[in-house]
């Protein structure tokens, strides 16, 4: 099941560049929560310290909380946390010499996990979950990653964060680099995942955040504006930025 | 990622739907003068207008759903285009019920001429000035001045009653007057449903400006 995240004065900079500024929001669990805003507006480095990503860049610095279920993820190891809190990036990064079940496999194996069996089966339900396993179950262990399709990769990534089980999968602009088709795939993909996981979407798409998620979030020079239902959102927003920003009157 | 051409396109729209507001206007007008000094010649006009305002109405539907489909709009200017579509419909209904009451005078003109006990022009003053008000409040961005026409509502429906209950009692007393009284209580009837249409007008008003849905006297927001 997924879990809860919830941020409070939630603070990021890159060196001197203070990149979000005191936020705070409770993402729901087992929903799926759209982050939007113009390039640079901070969207990212918030997706980011969510799995404590943020942090590895050696001039990057952030304070607040940010909980997970009950505990501060702030207070327990990045590899933790990054076991509870996938994530899948905006250009599909498969390991081009790894095969399809090697992929899948590989988190789980950094992990120590590496008993042929169970693997087996982990990550027959992982491609299964991807909405993948359809599609590559006749050369999943001989094939290489690098051998499918653009929509085919970023689903295969996707099964390879869904192998740790994690409670929550972030998702960088999933989508962008991939053709209506495969768009869309991702898209039910989120609709399905959203019963076993919570799920955080950045997008530049706005029309796909409407699509996909309940909650969306706003973000304007490292500021969240507003935080709301994704139908009041696109509808009736509260803030006047939020409104000029969807409408196209900015960005 | 401004939208400078599909705002552009909005303003175009509205800019169409002015045209199409100044012809249904135009059109009852011209019907309540029609009744009011009894001239056949403004009928005419008023039965010419309705293909053209048909055609218009079918226009703006379809550049509406073009934009709806093409540009995918949010917010404000969802609600605009919802409005504008909702308007358009209610505008085309009330150049239909200017026909109605053109073809009711055509009728009594055809009747001896008799006074009736009723104030059908302070009527129709009264659905115009809805109507004129319901377009200013559009054309202003005015969600104020649309509450004003949805009060003014509430006189027009009761002055139709008054007229209905007035001519009954007259056709009860004085039956060769039937026809000229029926007429002038389809007309009534006409007037009020003209100020429904204004009525319905001045909620998309509020709809588009505010996002809040007054319909039903509902009060809440969307």
């Amino acid at each position: 099941m997924g879990a809860a995240i919830e941020v409070r004065n939630l603070n990021a900079w890159y060196g001197s560049t203070h990149t979000l500024h005191d936020i705070g929001l409770t993402i729901p669990a087992n929903r799926a929560t759209a982050l939007i805003g113009p390039s640079g507006c901070g969207k990212s480095t918030f997706v980011r310290c969510l799995n404590r990503l943020h942090e590895t860049n050696p001039i990057a610095r952030v304070t607040g909380t940010v909980k997970l279920g009950d505990l501060d993820i702030y207070d327990q190891s990045p590899v933790a946390v990054r076991r509870r809190v996938g994530m899948v990036f905006q250009r599909p990064n498969p390991f081009p010499t790894m095969t399809i079940y090697d992929n899948v496999a590989s988190g789980l194996r950094l992990n120590g996990r590496s008993r042929r069996k169970p693997m087996d089966e982990i990550v027959e339900r992982s491609l299964t979950r991807a909405a993948l396993w359809d599609e590559v179950k006749d050369g999943w262990k001989k094939k290489s990653g690098a051998s499918l399709s653009g929509g085919q990769q970023q689903r295969l990534c996707i099964a390879r964060a869904l192998a740790m089980d994690p409670e929550v999968l972030l998702m960088d602009e999933p989508a962008s680099a991939l053709d209506p088709i495969s768009t869309s795939k991702i898209e039910d993909l989120i609709f399905e995942l959203k019963a076993d996981y919570t799920i955080v979407i950045v997008t530049h798409n706005m029309q796909q955040a409407a699509r996909v998620s309940e909650m969306t979030g706003f973000f304007l020079d490292g500021y969240l504006v507003e935080f709301d239902s994704t139908t009041k959102i696109f509808t009736n927003p509260t803030e006047k930025r939020t409104e000029d920003y969807i409408t196209g009157r900015f960005g | 990622m401004t939208r400078t051409r599909f705002h552009q396109n909005l303003d175009d729209l509205k800019e169409k739907l002015l045209v199409m507001a100044g012809m249904a206007e135009q059109a009852i007008q011209r019907a309540i003068e029609a009744y009011r000094v009894v001239d056949l010649s403004l009928c005419d006009l008023v039965a010419r207008s309705e293909p053209a305002i048909n055609r218009m109405e079918r226009e703006i539907d379809q550049m509406a759903l073009d934009l709806l489909a093409m540009e995918q709009p949010m917010a404000i200017d969802l609600r605009f285009i919802l409005a504008i579509i909702k308007i358009n419909a209610d505008l085309e209904r009330v150049g239909d019920q200017a026909v109605n009451i053109a073809d009711r005078v055509r009728e009594m003109q055809t009747l001896p001429l008799v006074q009736l006990p009723v104030d059908i022009p302070r009527l129709a003053t009264l659905a115009a000035t809805m109507v004129r008000n319901a377009l200013q409040a559009f054309i202003d961005a005015n969600p104020e001045m649309a509450e004003k026409v949805l009060r003014m509502d509430d006189q027009v429906d009761e002055m139709n009653r008054a007229v209905f209950r007035t001519l009954t009692r007259c056709i009860e007393v004085n039956p060769e007057i039937s026809q000229q009284a029926l007429s002038a209580i389809l007309i009534s009837r006409n007037l009020e449903r003209v100020g429904d249409h204004a009525t319905n007008i001045a909620e998309d008003v509020i709809f588009w400006v505010r996002g809040a849905d007054v319909r039903h006297h509902l009060q809440t927001g969307s």
